[in-house]
């Protein structure tokens, strides 16, 4: 595979907290295509950012810990190299947008300067340079007078607004992946329509391959070409966007698409819900994190682990049950 | 749920406005207009939903409702009781029949009070129960919200956000009321634990015979919980209909942009429909646009539009729309959500 940009294999992240360290992630292996839209998906607590944050190695260590894994971006490990190496890498090549677009600027630092900051740290240009490239960043993300508006402060921007200031600044240095970290929760839905056309007009025009973080089925249907789906720290569902909604295989993305309801339905249907709640990760789980849950489970559920296989083409989950019939896999 | 025209909430031109003050001596500059005039009714047994976005006054109106703001002008009838006039004492008792569940079961508890304590606090401040037969109402009600009743001890800490939210509700239902503002009581919370909240919800309203006002962002889950919805946008309801038929039939231009910005579950449906993205953001509700509210963003607006505001008018039965442009869909047809996304 020749066109594969980034390929994560077996990457295990832990933090030690007072309560006892917590299994963030448990052994995780996917892989980004140039070009591609990968969603993943998950509910708090899954491990879908502390995965992200692992590969550019943004977890605080201590308390966090990456206990195994690579993340092979370009021939390189990103998890071996120096911090020098990791610190052109991101921003430059790999750039991340934040959830909350208020925390994730500086507030005593006008737009301007954070705008241009990267621009002359990584592309060395100069101060009238940066200046000149960061208008034409923020005209590019539709904000109305960009040239007046670079001596603003954050508070001065609407929240769509500081979002979009996120995004110019991601793309900036024209990244070859783009991690959107639940670029869209924090806002209203009619601004969450625009940021997402604004990053598919992006992608278009820049071409960058894009890892979008949610837990919103709905978002994610919008703007992936292919999915994942995290719980407990693993990827329990790897597929293309279409295979995923009209046939999902791990009871898990079953009970979530079900537990949705349907904009379009007249009737008053009682909502499917999954039972219980996602599982604390004190103890390394050693059989499905998802039993307790499930209600196809079976007793080998409780016994071993289900590795994520390829059940159809190109359509992978990590279950000992085929949710079609009943059977149980053998593999 | 069909029999309930017997109307238990109604609201007549209810205006909360909050002053600006500026300078040393606090000379009140402005007002921001969070709500400005919004009528409707709720009828016994029914969910209304309300929506809109951040900043558009509908938590303002839910709390005016129980008048936790004091209305700067208008009414808020319950069973033809007009709270807003009531002194503090009746209205205190008035609590009784109207309860409130906040959006932030992690900030709506107090951390240092047992979910006991939380619970019976209702109880105890309206002597309703004491000693023995307290514990058993507070088990009672863990019972009802589906929590428990062996973890009367402990603390809102060891609760998920889900379980955190049941504790709110069950303190909402301690005293029996008759109507319930739920203040955004699912967004806080994870997708596969926001059905379980919901079902209780509806299963509540059975048993309990109970009226809501359900205010939400999620245009979805409303649709799913509501009989009735409201659509609210700077401080002034702009539509209200049934739910099928605002979902169906929006007539407003903000309602028709709302709901074609909802995100479905259905990669398919991207590729059949465009989207009406609306330019710019919600203007401040402390110097709204003159005229309609909503022309500034509007792909509709014209100079009639500066004019004046809209009325609220009834433009099919049951359909309320204040927008000078809407127009009865003619021929009158069954437009699908489809359809009527691409119509623009």
């Amino acid at each position: 595979m020749t066109d594969e940009l980034l390929n994560v294999q077996g990457l295990e992240t832990q933090f030690n907290t007072p309560e006892g360290i917590v299994h963030a992630v448990n052994g995780v292996d996917f892989t980004l295509k140039e070009g591609e839209t990968l969603g993943v998906v998950g509910e708090s607590g899954c491990g879908k950012s502390v995965t992200m944050l692992s590969i550019l190695r943004l977890i605080q260590q201590p308390p966090g810990k990456i206990v195994a894994g690579q993340a092979m971006f370009r021939g390189k490990d990103l998890l071996k190299m120096s911090n020098e190496e990791i610190r052109h890498v991101r921003g430059g090549q790999i750039s991340m947008v934040f959830q909350d677009p208020m925390t994730s600027l500086n507030p005593v630092m006008t737009i301007g300067k954070q705008l241009a900051e990267p621009l002359m740290l990584h592309l060395g240009l100069t101060k009238e340079q940066a200046r000149d490239r960061s208008i034409e960043l923020l005209e590019q993300v539709g904000i109305p007078r960009a040239a007046d508006r670079l001596k603003d402060y954050p508070h001065q921007y609407s929240g769509g607004m500081r979002q979009r200031v996120m995004i110019a600044m991601a793309l900036s240095c024209a990244p070859q992946i783009l991690i959107a970290d639940e670029p869209t929760t924090a806002l209203d839905v009619t601004i969450q329509a625009q940021i997402v056309e604004l990053v598919i007009r992006l992608r278009e025009e820049v071409g960058m391959a894009i890892i979008w973080i949610t837990h919103d089925l709905g978002v994610v249907a919008s703007v992936a070409h292919r999915v994942n789906v995290m719980y407990g720290g693993f990827i329990i569902e790897d597929s293309l966007i279409d295979d995923l909604y009209r046939n999902p295989l791990h009871p898990y993305t079953i009970g979530l698409l079900g537990s949705l309801p349907q904009i379009q339905s007249e009737g008053r249907k009682r909502l499917y819900s999954i039972d219980g709640m996602p599982p604390m990760l004190y103890k390394k789980p050693h059989s499905c994190p998802f039993a307790p849950r499930c209600k196809w489970v079976v007793e080998k559920c409780r016994l071993v682990n289900p590795p994520l296989i390829e059940i159809e083409e190109g359509h992978r989950a990590a279950c000992w049950v085929n949710t079609k019939d009943g059977s149980v896999r053998d593999v | 749920m069909s029999n309930h025209e017997e109307t238990l909430i109604r609201v007549e031109d209810l205006k909360v406005h909050f002053p600006i003050y500026r300078g040393v001596i606090r000379r009140q500059v402005g007002s921001v207009k969070a709500v400005d005039g919004v009528s409707f009714q709720v009828k016994k047994g029914e969910t209304l939903g309300l929506v809109g976005e951040s900043g558009c006054g509908k938590t303002t109106t839910g709390r005016a409702i129980v008048q936790l703001y004091k209305p700067t002008a208008g009414h808020v009838y319950f069973r033809d009781i007009d709270l807003v006039s009531l002194k503090e004492e009746p209205m205190r008792l008035m609590r009784k029949e109207i309860q409130m569940i906040f959006q932030d079961p992690y900030a709506s508890l107090n951390p240092r009070m047992t979910v006991r304590d939380i619970i019976a606090e209702p109880l105890l401040a309206f002597g309703m129960a004491t000693g023995k037969e307290l514990d058993t109402r507070v088990k009672e009600l863990m019972r009802l919200v589906r929590l428990d009743p062996d973890f009367i001890y402990r603390f809102p800490h060891e609760f998920s956000g889900g379980q955190r939210q049941r504790i709110g509700i069950a303190r909402a239902l301690a005293l029996n009321p008759a109507f319930i503002v739920c203040d955004e009581p699912i967004s806080a919370l994870d997708v596969s634990i926001q059905a379980q909240i919901i079902n209780l919800f509806e299963d509540l309203q059975k048993e309990l015979n109970l009226t809501y006002l359900f205010i939400a962002h999620d245009l979805s889950m409303v649709r799913h919980i509501s009989d009735r919805v409201a659509v609210m946008y700077l401080g002034i309801i702009v539509e209200l209909a049934d739910r099928n038929e605002i979902y169906n039939n929006p007539l407003h231009p903000y309602t028709q942009a709302l709901l074609s910005a909802i995100p479905v579950p259905d990669p398919e449906h991207y590729r059949r429909r465009s989207r009406i993205v609306l330019e710019g953001d919600v203007p401040s509700p402390a110097n709204p646009p003159s005229g309609c509210r909503f022309r500034t963003r509007c792909p509709k607006a014209d100079e009639e539009c500066e004019k004046g505001r809209p009325e609220f008018r009834e433009i099919l039965p049951g359909h309320f729309v204040e927008c000078f442009k809407a127009e009865v869909p003619s021929p009158l047809k069954e437009v699908t959500f489809e359809e009527n996304s691409i119509l623009k």
